[in-house]
């Protein structure tokens, strides 16, 4: 996959727009998940403006690319990259969270065109993806199938469950994406104990975990679209068994004071708040150029 | 919906109603290339093995991790297909509820459940391998269709009614070989009640295996003058009301009957209806409120209280 240096440029400043509708639609719904997001945005406008096969005009075609957030607290993210892309208005952002919105707290599938799976309650995500993947198989279709971890969604037992059955299938039309943020909601104390915002890393040496149960490892920083891109292009083109894509990122990443403080998982952003991410996220744009 | 009125005599035929789940899976198989069997590793149990010697493309080992497996099935059915999963109920009701709750339930997806070795009578296994809960926690979901087949010939039937149906099914069975009574060219339809045995004098509703040995109580009650309507309700989601209720009226005395817990199931689901429609005196027969534990089929029938003499019993305690 080529990339010039204008679509580079023109994929970063999307990461931004990204990041700006996180941030206003969490202000105006009073309340929504922003550190998760945020460490995603990057990874979200590669793979939906770059790397899935879709078609937003026609979002239940048979043979797109499935993505699932398995992180589904981060639906904001998702739901800002679809209207970016053209799934539906930028304008109905303003309805997350709000009463008959198809936009819900958590992903749903049977709300939001675009939406291929629901998620939500963490560590479900790469089950539904491995039955995709299975599915693909089974009909002879050519789609892939794209799930994205937390660490933290990935202490759920299920996780291993699918990891151990994906690996055993050698399914190699499944790529997992681990969003490695290194925060969940509270955390694991340090030896000190929880007096600051210091926590242990919510998964421990991943890339030795997911190789014993039968995956391809790829390490990459979650936040250089272009190494991303690539990523997802050698996991594409590995034929034994699936590649998870172990993305080191940074939670809150883009507003400074977001960024590695763990109370910034889901919190209310007051007008303050709105508009020093909005000069941050301004001056940042004007870096591009 | 319109009740079937088919009266029915407890024949000699012998036959379990998991074999009727394997055979009916190849069945499905040969008319549908969207059927596929997901197992739990323990399809030599249930009886989805069958599918794995005769038609091995259909059959996915999951192996032993049924939250993967649910999760599986809502990726397969979201693409199309058709998956019905094979372990036992106490294991597909509660190990992976959560999975069936966000990304079956939810999203309205037509994964097929089929709980095997359902109530008490699981083959010397205990209270941790009987289910007697499922149907009260399967009714409770949206979005749900729940049935609870009488017998083998029913259970086939079933299958192949749901087989093509919008949305999650949980269909309940048991382990051993019991009377066989449904007549081979019976159709089933979600959602409608059946009167096996015509009665005025007190109404028998009973799901499951339990409508068999409610024939056996009819007839004790016939020993005493009692004429019972025996009405088999196979489908506890979405529930007959109003055939239920018109039931309840032709009698004005209730009787129901599960191998399950009284609370919250066809008990329960009976209790709702008639409280709203048709307030009328009633005895519920089941489990009460306790596990089971591991023994013999009939000393569990007869500890628990859900023999045919208890269910006649109940019956003229309303009288």
């Amino acid at each position: 996959m080529s990339l010039t240096p204008e679509r580079l440029t023109e994929l970063k400043r999307q990461a931004i727009n990204l990041r700006r509708h996180v941030v206003e639609s969490v202000h105006h719904a009073g309340a929504g998940h922003l550190g998760g997001p945020m460490s995603a945005a990057d990874m979200l406008i590669a793979l939906y403006f770059e790397v899935l096969n879709i078609d937003p005009a026609d979002p239940h075609k048979a043979d797109r690319d499935r993505f699932i957030l398995s992180k589904g607290h981060s639906s904001i993210g998702l739901y800002s990259v679809l209207a970016l892309r053209g799934y539906f208005p930028l304008e109905e952002l303003k309805t997350f969270d709000a009463i008959d919105s198809r936009l819900q707290g958590h992903p749903a599938m049977d709300m939001l065109p675009g939406i291929d799976m629901s998620s939500g309650s963490l560590g479900q995500g790469l089950s539904p993806g491995l039955g995709m993947a299975l599915a693909a198989r089974l009909k002879g279709e050519s789609f892939h199938t794209y799930v994205m971890l937390g660490d933290g969604d990935s202490q759920e037992g299920q996780v291993w469950e699918a990891a151990l059955v994906a690996g055993r299938y050698r399914v190699d039309n499944l790529t997992a994406i681990l969003d490695l943020n290194g925060l969940q909601q509270y955390g694991w104390a340090t030896d000190t104990g929880y007096g600051d915002l210091a926590r242990k890393p919510p998964q421990e040496n991943p890339e030795a975990r997911w190789q014993s149960f039968g995956w391809n490892t790829i390490s990459i920083n979650g936040h250089d679209i272009k190494q991303f891109i690539d990523a997802c292009s050698r996991a594409k083109a590995e034929h034994d068994g699936p590649t998870i894509i172990i993305a080191h990122t940074t939670k809150g990443k883009g507003i400074s004071y977001m960024e590695d403080d763990f109370n910034w998982h889901s919190k209310p952003v007051t007008d303050d708040d709105l508009k020093q991410a909005q000069e941050e996220l301004a001056a940042q744009e004007a870096a591009l150029v | 919906m319109k009740t079937l009125h088919l009266p029915l005599t407890l024949g000699d035929t012998l036959k379990a109603q998991r074999d009727a789940f394997g055979d009916t899976l190849v069945e499905l198989i040969d008319q549908d290339e969207r059927v596929y069997v997901l197992d739990g590793d323990l399809a030599n149990s249930t009886k989805a093995d069958k599918v794995s010697r005769e038609r091995p493309a259909r059959f996915l080992q999951m192996g032993i991790a049924e939250q993967n497996m649910m999760g599986v099935a809502a990726g397969m059915a979201s693409c199309g297909l058709i998956p019905w999963l094979s372990s036992f109920a106490c294991f597909l009701v509660n190990r992976d509820l959560d999975q069936l709750r966000v990304v079956v339930a939810q999203p309205n997806l037509p994964v097929k459940i089929a709980g095997a070795y359902s109530g008490l009578l699981t083959g010397k296994t205990g209270k941790t391998h009987q289910e007697v809960s499922d149907l009260s926690v399967m009714r409770a979901m949206p979005n749900m269709t729940v049935i609870s087949p009488a017998d083998a010939v029913e259970v086939r039937a079933a299958m192949i009614a749901t087989n093509d149906s919008d949305g999650p099914v949980y269909i309940r069975m048991t382990r051993d070989p019991e009377t066989v009574a449904f007549p081979d060219d019976y159709t089933f339809e979600i959602g409608r009640t059946i009167v096996v045995r015509e009665g005025s004098d007190v109404t028998i509703f009973s799901t499951g295996a339990q409508t068999m040995r409610c024939l056996q109580a009819a007839d004790l009650l016939a020993a005493n003058g009692i004429s019972a309507h025996v009405v088999h309700v196979p489908t506890i989601k979405p529930l007959d009301a109003e055939g239920i209720a018109e039931a309840a009226a032709r009698t004005g005395r209730v009787v129901t009957a599960e191998d399950h817990t009284i609370i919250g199931g066809l008990g329960g689901a009976v209790a709702e209806a008639l409280g709203e429609l048709q307030p009328t005196p009633m005895r519920r027969v089941g489990i009460r409120d306790t596990f089971g534990e591991s023994a013999a089929n009939e000393d569990l029938l007869a500890k628990y209280g859900i023999t045919p003499e208890h269910v006649a019993d109940a019956a003229r305690a309303l009288l």
